[in-house]
């Protein structure tokens, strides 16, 4: 169970200081899947960080299953069982796809396993367990290969920024896929997604909308999708300008 | 018979992959002597008379046999500079696995200069790979100046594979290939640099006859103190097509100056270069990060994979 408490999180440009997360609370239970979504500039990926130790916040804490995880940096945190999928995946010169899937898995990763959590993300593992991830894997390919990694950790949460940016329409079903399968086998761990897509939504147990750094509104797809959808602007302009 | 004492072995292990004598054709060489030879019926190895080296004659169509010459140093304060001369016959397809390791425990500086000459028949394939190791905690340095030159006859072709990952304090290569019509030339070289070391790498590559083709990528690390240079030249004349790329991860104080040059002096030749120096993204390493790694094994893993 992830726990959020007060998190406050800010940025200073030309020389001001400008908040992107406000006294922001926040529970994920065990067995969640949670979709938090909201504007650009809301402070989505922010958090995403801020719960990865990425970025290290002003105030407030985090907690995992109980465990102060406030003060731990980055690796200590995926050891705890956090693991991230990067809006824009990083490429590596010389690394290739199966040594990225074994780093991820944490020991010897036997070519078997790997070539199943690639059909698991819809590549064809003879065609890329050799491919070095550099610039000749596509924006989708490689986000393909991100999602395997997850798949490869097994991790308590699971944490995805975006991930339907830069994958095409083909490419999508196949994802809306492998998170369905992913929440049918969630048990005790749990799944955080920021994402626009309302596929993405609809198969959300609870949808949090996030505007100007602080939570907006939290509920069911049922509850939260009609009134995202209703709206033309997420965020009222009056309220954009204070 | 090949007589080689603990850390000869361990050198060899180094620089040839060899835990045992290998099969084929041999030359071992350890501290300025012949420690081991041996020749099939169509690879055979003299040794030069009018100076240090060896010759080697691949007989033509000879085909999947290999060579290993391996040079070892473990005493220190040795100099030498050895003459190889390699005869390829048309038609034929071998592999060749040279390189030089250095042990230095003592003060003095020890030197390996081989000088290697490649006469590539008509429509030969030739893979080499060359790699360079030093070891021991001597203040002697360790210096090895390589100079590798290739000569490829029409259809030929050659894969060069340069690799000097640890230990060598002062190295300067120097490579120069001239390629007929139709003729091949891929070469990578790997290279790292730590501690006050200086590297210079210098590629003069000619493409002389139609159809030619040529591409040298350097892959470099240059950490501490050490500097490096690269400096690499296509030349080409007459219709044909080259490459050449270095790409570099500096880190700490390091120093590289990357020269990549082209010449054309045909219309029809197609000639590229690219050079690119940077440290280490920071994205790289949260990425393996938020695997669990830390940031020190991260920076291992970018560097292994990049020097593969």
């Amino acid at each position: 169970m992830l726990e959020i408490r007060d998190l406050s999180f800010a940025v200073t440009e030309d020389e001001r200081k400008k908040e992107i997360i406000h006294d922001l609370n926040l529970t994920v239970e065990n067995g969640k899947f949670t979709v938090i979504t909201g504007p650009n500039g809301s402070g989505k990926s922010t958090l995403a960080r801020l719960i990865m130790g990425i970025e290290k916040p002003l105030s407030g804490r985090i907690l995992l299953d109980g465990e102060d995880i406030t003060d731990l940096d980055i690796t200590e945190r995926a050891k705890r069982g956090i693991s991230f999928a990067f809006q824009q995946p990083v490429r590596f010169k010389g690394i290739r796809v199966q040594d990225l899937l074994r780093l991820a898995a944490g020991k010897n990763l036997s070519i078997s396993s790997a070539c199943e959590y690639l059909s698991e993300v819809g590549l064809c593992a003879r065609d890329y367990i050799d491919r070095e991830i550099n610039s000749s894997l596509s924006g989708g390919e490689l986000k393909r290969i991100e999602i395997a990694t997850l798949l490869a950790r097994h991790t308590k949460l699971s944490l995805f920024d975006e991930p339907e940016a830069g994958i095409d329409l083909w490419s999508f079903q196949n994802l809306i896929r492998i998170f369905e399968k992913m929440r049918s086998e969630i048990q005790d761990s749990s799944i955080l997604i920021i994402s626009h897509q309302e596929r993405i939504l609809q198969i959300a147990d609870e949808i949090v909308v996030l505007s100007d750094g602080q939570i907006s509104r939290r509920g069911s797809p049922e509850e939260v999708l009609p009134m995202l959808i209703g709206q033309t602007a997420p965020v009222s302009a009056c309220q954009r300008l204070q | 018979m090949v007589k080689l004492d603990a850390i000869q072995k361990r050198l060899i292990e180094e620089i040839a992959d060899l835990h045992s004598v290998p099969s084929g054709a041999y030359n071992f060489r350890a501290n300025g002597e012949l420690a081991g030879r041996s020749t099939t019926a169509n690879i055979d190895i003299v040794s030069k008379t009018d100076k240090s080296g060896i010759d080697i004659h691949i007989k033509p169509g000879t085909k999947n046999e290999s060579v290993h010459i391996p040079v070892v140093l473990s005493a220190s304060g040795l100099k030498e500079t050895v003459y190889n001369d390699f005869y390829i016959g048309e038609d034929s397809d071998v592999v060749i696995v040279a390189g030089c390791g250095i042990d230095n425990c003592g003060s003095q500086d020890s030197e390996h200069d081989g000088v290697h000459r490649f006469f590539v028949g008509r429509n030969a394939k030739v893979k080499y790979v060359e790699k360079h190791y030093g070891s021991g905690d001597g203040r002697g340095q360790r210096i090895l100046n390589p100079v590798t030159e290739v000569y490829q006859e029409e259809g030929s072709s050659v894969e060069m594979e340069m690799e000097q990952i640890k230990g060598v304090d002062s190295t300067q290569r120097t490579t120069l290939a001239e390629l007929k019509a139709g003729a091949r030339l891929v070469v990578k070289e790997r290279l790292m640099t730590h501690g006050s070391q200086n590297a210079v790498s210098t590629y003069q590559v000619n493409l002389n006859g139609a159809g030619a083709t040529a591409d040298v990528v350097s892959r470099s690390v240059a950490r501490d103190d050490s500097t490096q240079t690269f400096n690499a030249r296509i030349t080409g004349n007459a219709p044909c097509s080259g490459h050449t790329e270095c790409d570099s991860i500096i880190m700490d104080r390091g120093h590289i100056l990357a020269i990549p040059s082209l010449e054309a002096n045909d219309v029809d030749a197609m000639l590229v270069h690219e050079a690119a120096i940077g440290k280490i993204a920071g994205d790289q390493l949260i990425k393996l990060m938020t695997l669990g790694l830390t940031e020190q094994e991260a920076e291992e893993q970018i560097i292994n994979g990049f020097l593969r």
